[in-house]
């Protein structure tokens, strides 16, 4: 068969094309479908792909439900000695939050992940203190957090899927290597940072928002410039990083929480980005009053580069989908971790 | 006969080399000795040389050097001078402007301080061959215009990285010396300023610029089509009837009625390009300076339409009393 040259053009471009889609990451095969979300012509659409939903279903299965704790009984806090947090839940509902936690978090590593054998009451492992502090951080977040998490609730589940370190945190980056030097400034960005989808933006956003109360608003709100007021380009490139890592967590492009031709307007916006701005407030809260004051605890060999603590992000729960574990609500089995429901 | 109906050029002119015309006294002499390429002339005229390179084709060239070398070397020393680094890394890397603190004040080397200089050193190399493109032509008894739609381009350039800067008060607000950087500026200068895509003068260069790939098309094509009349010859065949030339123009005349001349045309692509640039340079220097957020300018002066809302709108949890913060 003859194809010509312009055939044979055609053949390498596609070659070189196919081969770049398929060597870098990132790429998904087409069709893709999208569902319209807003009034039509604005783009306003959720894009998804029938051939990774299934990879992402089977990412997010729910472990089996422990069997519920048999009402009456004695407190734990009668029975077992040294139990803070949890000295409130009977005898049964205390032992099936520990069958719970070895097999969400330390399957593997077993009960001695965190407690001593001989002595389970012993607080010396940093893991059991660690443990004690997480629990009281779930307990706060489906209290106190209900904006965000809503009546879904977290369990140590969403974040932990099976593993003692959750695979998504975050340590505050120190950046490539520089040369010794006057030279190769790089004003914290401009290096392919999987934190902010791989673009050249500026590669912490985490730090400086997830942690730092750093204001977010960039755009303004006038028409007409004012004197001494206004975000500069280098703090619009950090919202725009911490708004690539939103994406990436949670598997939605811009127009699920905002009508791009307006990113400011909350007119304009989706309910989804109230309930992001709360996500935002809750993460901050959270990497501040639980995970920080821990730094002390936890051994060298589980904190960053510079010394920090391991911290949450947005994908830490998210994994990636817009609702973690797609929404499935998992703490309704769970009522020993949820505050709102089991006073104490 | 040879015709022209491919991708590439399958007619090679061959003549014993030329120098070109005479150049005026005091001129330099042109360098190197003319050669034939094959390769070449499948794009092009196969004769290679001779170059006029003269004092500001020189001072040209070491300033673009030097440009190139100081945004290079510090894209390397980024990367702690990692060969591989620099080469995987290259479309991330960049030279950064300083920081907003410096505002127009000269920042020290390692903030900043390089990227003025390579600003200084490119701008220069730039301006000095808008003048070796002018006085090319002056030489050849030419025109101005190309140096003149080389101006328009210099133009968005300097409004981007020294007048805007300037009139902002910072240089900061300039653009990094990078690939993928720059484009993430761009976005980024966008979002700022709450949509580019309301800024007239950006519609403006949108629709030039997008008009100059259909003119470019259109002429294109329609030259080629007419090949194998000669229609290449446009100027010898200008006055006759039944030539190639009469019959493009016939062409456009019988699909849309009107058609340009062989030589209107070619004032259709140069004012298009021409203004492509200049619009846009316009756009961006009332950005940030007159006009601080262009989707509320545009909504205020009925330029954007208002969408019904299908949804329940979001609610802003900051004005939210006694709310979060």
């Amino acid at each position: 068969m003859n194809i010509g040259i312009g055939g044979w053009v055609a053949v390498v471009v596609a070659s070189i094309v196919g081969g770049f889609m398929m060597l870098t990451s990132g790429w998904e095969r087409p069709p893709i479908d999208s569902t319209q979300t807003g009034y039509r012509g604005l783009g306003m659409e959720i894009l998804t792909n029938p051939r990774t939903e299934r990879e992402v279903k089977a990412a997010n299965q729910l472990p089996e439900v422990i069997p519920t704790a048999e009402p009456g009984g004695p407190l734990a806090r009668e029975v077992y000695e040294n139990v803070p947090v949890l000295g409130h839940l009977t005898e049964c509902q205390f032992l099936r939050v520990m069958t719970a936690i070895t097999e969400w978090v330390s399957p593997e590593q077993g009960c001695n992940y965190c407690h001593v054998e001989e002595n389970l009451a012993d607080d010396s492992p940093y893991t059991k203190r660690v443990s004690r502090r997480m629990l009281q951080m779930t307990a706060h977040t489906n209290l106190n957090w209900q904006k965000h998490v809503a009546q879904t609730g977290v369990t140590c589940y969403t974040c932990h899927r099976g593993q003692p370190v959750p695979a998504e945190i975050w340590f505050t980056e120190p950046g490539p290597v520089a040369a010794m030097g006057p030279v190769g400034y790089r004003a914290g960005q401009n290096i392919a940072a999987a934190a902010v989808g791989s673009t050249s933006l500026p590669f912490d956003p985490f730090s400086t928002f997830l942690k730092n109360d750093t204001d977010i608003r960039v755009i303004p709100t006038h028409v007409l410039p004012r004197r001494d007021e206004g975000a500069t380009i280098q703090q619009t490139e950090a919202t725009y990083a911490l708004m690539m890592h939103f994406s990436g967590s949670m598997g939605e492009n811009c127009t699920f929480c905002h009508n791009s031709r307006s990113f400011f307007d909350w007119d304009q916006s989706t309910p989804q980005r109230t309930t992001a701005w709360y996500g935002i407030r809750m993460v901050r809260d959270l990497n501040l009053d639980y995970l920080v004051p821990l730094t002390a605890d936890f051994p060298p060999h589980r904190l960053g580069p510079l010394g920090d603590v391991a911290k949450i992000n947005c994908n830490t729960c998210h994994n990636n989908v817009n609702k973690p574990l797609l929404g499935a609500p998992m703490l309704k089995d769970y009522p020993e971790l949820n505050k709102a429901k089991l006073k104490y | 006969m040879a015709e022209y109906q491919n991708i590439f050029t399958r007619v090679q002119v061959r003549s014993p080399v030329y120098p070109g015309v005479p150049l005026p006294r005091g001129s330099w002499g042109r360098l190197g000795k003319p050669n034939f390429s094959y390769l070449l002339g499948v794009i092009g005229d196969a004769q290679v040389g001779p170059i006029y390179l003269g004092w500001f084709g020189m001072a040209s060239l070491i300033c673009g050097f030097i440009a190139i070398e100081i945004i290079g070397l510090n894209m390397w020393a980024s990367v702690n001078w990692d060969p591989i680094q620099f080469v995987r890394q290259l479309p991330w890397l960049a030279l950064e402007p300083p920081s907003p603190a410096y505002g127009l004040s000269l920042p020290p080397l390692a903030e900043g301080g390089w990227w003025l200089m390579a600003g200084f050193f490119l701008t220069a190399s730039i301006l000095l061959w808008w003048i070796r493109t002018y006085r090319r032509a002056l030489d050849l008894g030419m025109g101005t215009h190309v140096a003149w739609a080389f101006a328009s381009a210099i133009w968005l350039y300097l409004v981007l990285g020294f007048i805007r800067p300037l009139l902002m008060g910072s240089w900061s607000e300039a653009v990094p010396f990078g690939i993928f950087p720059h484009l993430d500026w761009t976005a980024a200068f966008s979002i700022r300023y709450g949509n580019l895509f309301y800024n007239p003068f950006h519609a403006l260069s949108i629709v030039f610029l997008y008009g100059s790939t259909l003119l470019f098309a259109m002429h294109g094509a329609t030259i080629l089509a007419v090949g194998r009349f000669g229609g290449e010859r446009e100027v010898e065949q200008i006055v006759d009837r039944g030539t190639a030339l009469e019959r493009a123009a016939l062409f456009w005349r019988w699909t849309m009625g009107f058609n340009a001349t062989m030589e209107s045309i070619h004032r259709w692509a140069w004012w298009f390009a021409v203004l492509t640039t200049l619009t846009g340079g316009i756009g961006i220097l009332l950005t940030g300076t007159v006009v601080d957020n262009w989707y509320l300018w545009a909504i205020k002066h009925d330029f954007a339409p208002m969408y019904p809302q299908t949804m329940p709108p979001a609610i802003d949890p900051a004005l939210v009393p006694g709310g979060v913060r």
